[in-house]
């Protein structure tokens, strides 16, 4: 069989179709938008929070100035993309049986459309940098004054299956619970001052749980055998849900804890008030892993069966 | 044969040097031999292509201006029906099944498999239905 | 000579080669084998033809996704409730473990690389059948093992496994997860990876080396290079998974400490190496669909693909990228190199941006119509942007510690799973059913599928995303009315009954297809690639006839001979040569 013979009637174009300079005029504004947003707006304090917590920690609202500014980059950077496809679907319908012109690239666009994701991706990795260094930075481990002579509280977190416990090694306080038991029935209360570097050390009884207060905007692994740490500096007074997020086995989902910001005077009221109770360092043994620790505990009165068989069996 | 070998190559080098960066850049045992061995899974057989691929004659998959005609001839050969993946299939089941309910099983996972797999190299040998 | 059609149960044309038929001797074949082979229950048992043991894989996926889906139903019908009691925790934890597992590892790789691909490559590429036919056998054979096995592992003691599909050291230990459940779960991993590798091996093999002539590797189509590079991706990642569970396997039945903190054990080293696969397995599952919408847009456009070239560097480098990021899941373990996992994860978004603008820029001064193969390729666009434009959010360490495990990451990965394998999966469904079977399947209940499911889509996810960032973590099997996620999950719930209903239509499609027929003819949507060359479906071995190979459309270049000419891209070799013989060919 032969080749077909070659229609040289019409130009061969190896690049695209010439676009008028209007359509130019546009792909540049959209461009400049996508390229030139997450920059602009990061100067201009504009941080609309799409659904998520403004943060009540120093960290936590870092965190959320770079959620911010990538959710505002992607709606543009997504929304032109999106547009265009509509665009596209509709002006490009099909009108008649001519056949199309059939080119099939544009060296000059496919660099544009590489080149320009690569400068975005550049700031996006840039920004996070800058947020990753400050939400993770921590005062060195034990420490008990920070580099500005402020006061380090050390609270020392412990997941199990399927509660929480909370130590203050240095004030000799010890708050533990199970599920959906503790203060409004949103399991253990750990009580926390603002406005001081609280320094967190995490660790797991036995499984991995995780440890997420949704307006701290952060989570972290409490793992076996590895005790993670990292600071929080909490700006405001307040109640802050948390949860477990790593499933844990079978009352995953009732793994709540809060944390309470108070006062400084009010912490050390507190603290004052829970020796007076009993709740020492002294009270809950340190369990041997895997083994279920023996806390105080109520019966929760909306869990589906009460939490003294542990593993497997329902 | 010289893109397919350029192609792993390719694929083996980047690893290796995505490996090295990582090893030096944080000491992971784990992640560091997995991208090792993922260079070596590209080297190996890429160096092997590249290797052959001077020393042997284009294959007419890869002649740009070949006809159906230069491809004449025998293709391959292409094993028709047989029971043997089926049987060496079952075997796999049943020794998993060992693992899992006990050595009580295992007798029928040895007997299956092994004659299976014998089964399916006699065949090979034989040539099989075609 | 005229003779029967291989496959014994379809409803023979009226009139050979339908409507659209056309090419000579696509219909003169030897069949001899059928009338002298084994026949029934047998013959299925030992055959080794990659089309049947394509349509196997495919049926058995489907029917693996539809039992998934049921479990989604029931997942998203408990949720719709604060304290809702219509299942217990540990049915809670199974059903989404479960439906997790038979998603990933039964339905979407399956599907793609044993189904579709099995089919197809071996006629995209111009080859007789797969380069090892009864390895490809095996394959399924062992597919159909596990997929039973981790089906029927609800019916032990204990229950099935409980842990989410990634099943992380120690929860999946022989302390807090004993049962026969989790080791039938960890077995059927070992038989499906095995069947994948087998796969793997013979997709690599059969494309590097059983290319008809003239079928050079920058002239097979998109589909075939992705499942080129998916098939190397497997390589590299399932024998992982392999190692991984082996080794819980011994850590939970031979007394080893591998993942225990007790015997001086790593339990994070279980996610190193089960994301060093888990990482490259999401983009063996995205690789193919990739592949089928840029086979199906051009068709539908009436336009070559717009950057081949483009799209082959893309694909190369969202798979090497892909096996270097996979701690990225790990950001919140607090144990592993953020930046370098964060920066490579930002990279993988620039190919596919290229992907997606040379997607656009087929479609761009096209003729589109809008059949059902396309429509589910366009829904697969939008909804795989807005998955996709979420991952870029995740790629970053600080904005994946106040998401990580809620609905916010559930979102994304649904959108982006559905919209790959859903969308594009049933696009290629849609595209391929009349080359596989010779008949239509009706295009208006394919459109009310294809709505239905895109309304449902979004109404099921963009809820989702709002309900974990305020909070809501994944894998609960209730919350309380005090969190104020009632409504969300409500409006989740609602979208997932449509999608639910939208399969029906699909299933009525193909009930009715096989009622009464319409005969497809050999190129039914006047597709390019070799495969609408031959009979639908085609004949045993294939090819009677092959049409000369000189671009990466060599049907159309045969059926439009007059708008081959800027066909002749990206071999410079053959516009040279084409210069020389144009005065000679005339």
């Amino acid at each position: 069989m032969s080749l077909p013979s070659r229609d040289t009637s019409s130009a061969d174009t190896s690049e695209g179709p010439a676009t008028p300079t209007r359509e130019r005029r546009w792909k540049r504004l959209a461009v400049g938008l996508a390229v030139g947003a997450p920059l602009v707006l990061g100067g201009c304090n504009f941080y609309p929070s799409y659904g998520a917590s403004r943060g009540v920690t120093t960290q936590g609202q870092e965190t959320f100035k770079l959620y911010s500014g990538m959710m505002t980059t992607g709606i543009i950077v997504g929304g032109l993309v999106g547009l265009l496809i509509l665009y596209t679907a509709f002006r490009y319908r099909r009108r008649s049986d001519d056949m199309p012109k059939q080119f099939h690239e544009s060296i000059p666009i496919e660099i544009l459309y590489t080149a320009i994701p690569v400068l975005i991706v550049a700031v996006l990795f840039f920004y996070t940098v800058l947020t990753e260094n400050n939400v993770d930075a921590t005062v060195p481990n034990n420490a008990r004054i920070t580099t500005t002579g402020a006061p380090v509280l050390q609270v020392k977190i412990t997941a199990f299956q399927w509660g929480w416990r909370f130590d203050y090694p240095n004030n000799n306080v010890s708050v533990s619970g199970e599920t959906t038991n503790g203060p409004g029935g949103l399991g253990p209360q750990m009580v926390l001052p603002v406005g001081e570097t609280v320094q967190i050390l995490l660790v797991s009884n036995d499984v991995i749980h995780g440890f997420y207060v949704r307006d701290f905007n952060f989570s972290r692994y409490a793992l076996p055998g590895v005790q993670n740490r990292f600071d929080l500096n909490i700006i405001h007074t307040g109640l802050f849900p948390g949860q477990c997020t790593q499933i844990c086995g079978l009352y995953h989902s009732e793994m709540l804890f809060t944390v309470k910001g108070v006062t400084p005077s009010q912490f050390a009221t507190w603290t004052a008030t829970e020796i007076a109770t009993g709740h020492t360092l002294q009270r809950y043994p340190v369990p041997a892993s895997n083994t279920p620790p023996v806390y105080d505990h109520v019966t929760p009165s909306n869990a589906l069966a009460a939490p003294s068989s542990k593993k497997g069996s329902l | 044969m010289r893109v397919s070998g350029l192609f792993l190559a390719g694929l083996g080098i980047f690893f290796g040097f995505i490996g090295l960066i990582y090893w030096f850049t944080s000491y992971e045992d784990a992640g560091f031999l997995m991208l090792i061995g993922t260079a070596i899974l590209g080297l190996m057989p890429g160096g092997y292509y590249l290797w052959w691929s001077r020393r042997m004659r284009p294959l007419e998959s890869d002649l740009p201006d070949a006809t159906m005609d230069d491809g004449a001839g025998v293709v391959d050969s292409f094993p028709g029906s047989s029971i043997w993946p089926f049987l060496i299939g079952m075997g796999a089941l049943f020794a998993t099944l060992t693992f899992i309910f006990g050595l009580w099983l295992a007798p029928i996972a040895i007997a299956l498999g092994v004659s299976a797999v014998i089964g399916g190299v006699m065949e090979s040998r034989r040539g099989g239905t075609v | 000579m005229t003779t029967t059609v291989e496959t014994p149960d379809l409803i023979e044309p009226e009139e050979p080669g339908g409507p659209n038929g056309h090419g000579p001797g696509t219909h003169e074949h030897e069949s001899e084998h059928a009338e002298h082979g084994p026949s029934g229950l047998l013959k299925w048992l030992t055959s080794t033809d990659h089309k049947v043991i394509g349509k196997s894989y495919m049926i058995t996926s489907l029917v693996t996704f539809f039992i998934s889906g049921a479990m989604a139903l029931v997942i998203r019908a408990q949720l719709s409730n604060p304290s809702s009691s219509l299942v217990n925790f540990q049915t809670y934890n199974e059903l989404f473990t479960m439906h997790g597992s038979l998603m990933l590892y039964l339905f979407a790789g399956p599907f793609a690389f044993g189904g579709l691909a099995n089919y197809i490559v071996p006629l995209q590429v111009g080859a007789p059948d797969m380069a090892y036919p009864r390895l490809n056998a095996l394959s399924y054979w062992l597919y159909l093992s596990g997929a039973s096995m981790m089906t029927l592992s609800f019916v032990v003691a204990g229950g099935a496994a409980s842990f989410g599909w990634v099943a992380y050291a120690p929860l999946s230990d022989s302390i807090n997860s004993p049962g026969a459940g989790t080791d039938m779960w960890l077995m059927s991993l070992a038989l499906t990876g095995f069947s994948a590798i087998f796969t793997g091996v013979n997709l690599v093999a059969t494309i590097f080396y059983l290319r008809a002539p003239g079928m050079t590797m920058f002239r097979i189509p998109i589909f075939s290079w992705n499942m080129l590079v998916t098939g190397i991706l497997i390589l590299i990642a399932f024998p992982v998974l392999f190692g991984a569970v082996v080794m819980l396997f011994c850590d939970r039945h031979f007394g080893t400490h591998i993942y225990s903190v007790q015997g001086g054990g790593v339990p994070v080293l279980w996610q190193h190496l089960f994301w060093f696969f888990g990482h490259p397995e999401v983009y063996i599952l995205a690789l193919p669909y990739f592949g089928i919408v840029t086979d199906i847009i051009p068709v539908f456009s009436r336009k070559p693909l717009f950057g081949y070239r483009g799209m082959v560097f893309a694909t190369m480098s969202i798979a090497a990228l892909s096996t270097g990021v996979w701690a990225h899941h790990m950001f919140t373990t607090g144990v592993v190199l953020l930046p370098f996992f964060s920066l490579l994860s930002y990279l993988i978004a620039i190919p596919t941006g290229i992907k997606f603008f040379n997607w656009i820029g087929t479609m761009w001064g096209g003729q589109l119509s809008f059949q059902t193969p396309m429509l589910f390729s366009i829904g697969f666009l939008f909804a795989f942007l807005m998955g996709g434009v979420t991952g870029v959010l995740l790629a970053s360490p600080p904005v994946d510690f106040m998401t990580h495990d809620t609905y916010f990451v559930v979102a994304h990965f649904h959108q982006v799973l559905i919209g790959t394998t859903v969308f594009a999966g049933f696009a290629g469904f849609y595209f391929w059913y009349p080359k596989m079977f010779g008949r239509m399947l009706n295009e208006r209940l394919g459109k009310i599928h294809f709505w239905l499911l895109f309304i449902g889509f979004w109404v099921t996810f963009i809820p989702q995303y709002i309900v974990g960032l305020k909070g809501m973590p994944r894998r609960v099997a209730d919350y309380l009315t005090s969190n104020g996620w009632t409504g969300l999950n409500q409006l989740s719930t609602v979208g997932a009954m449509v999608i639910g209903t939208s399969f029906l239509f699909f299933l009525f499609n193909l009930v009715h297809s096989w009622r009464k027929p319409v005969p497809a003819g050999d190129n039914p949507w006047d597709g390019g690639a070799l495969e609408w060359f031959t009979s639908s479906p085609p004949p045993h071995h294939n090819f009677t006839h092959l049409p000369p190979i000189r671009s990466e459309r060599p049907v159309w270049d045969y059926n439009h001979p007059e708008h081959h000419k800027d066909e002749s891209h990206g071999d410079k070799r053959h516009r040279e040569h084409e210069k020389e013989t144009v005065g000679a060919s005339s």
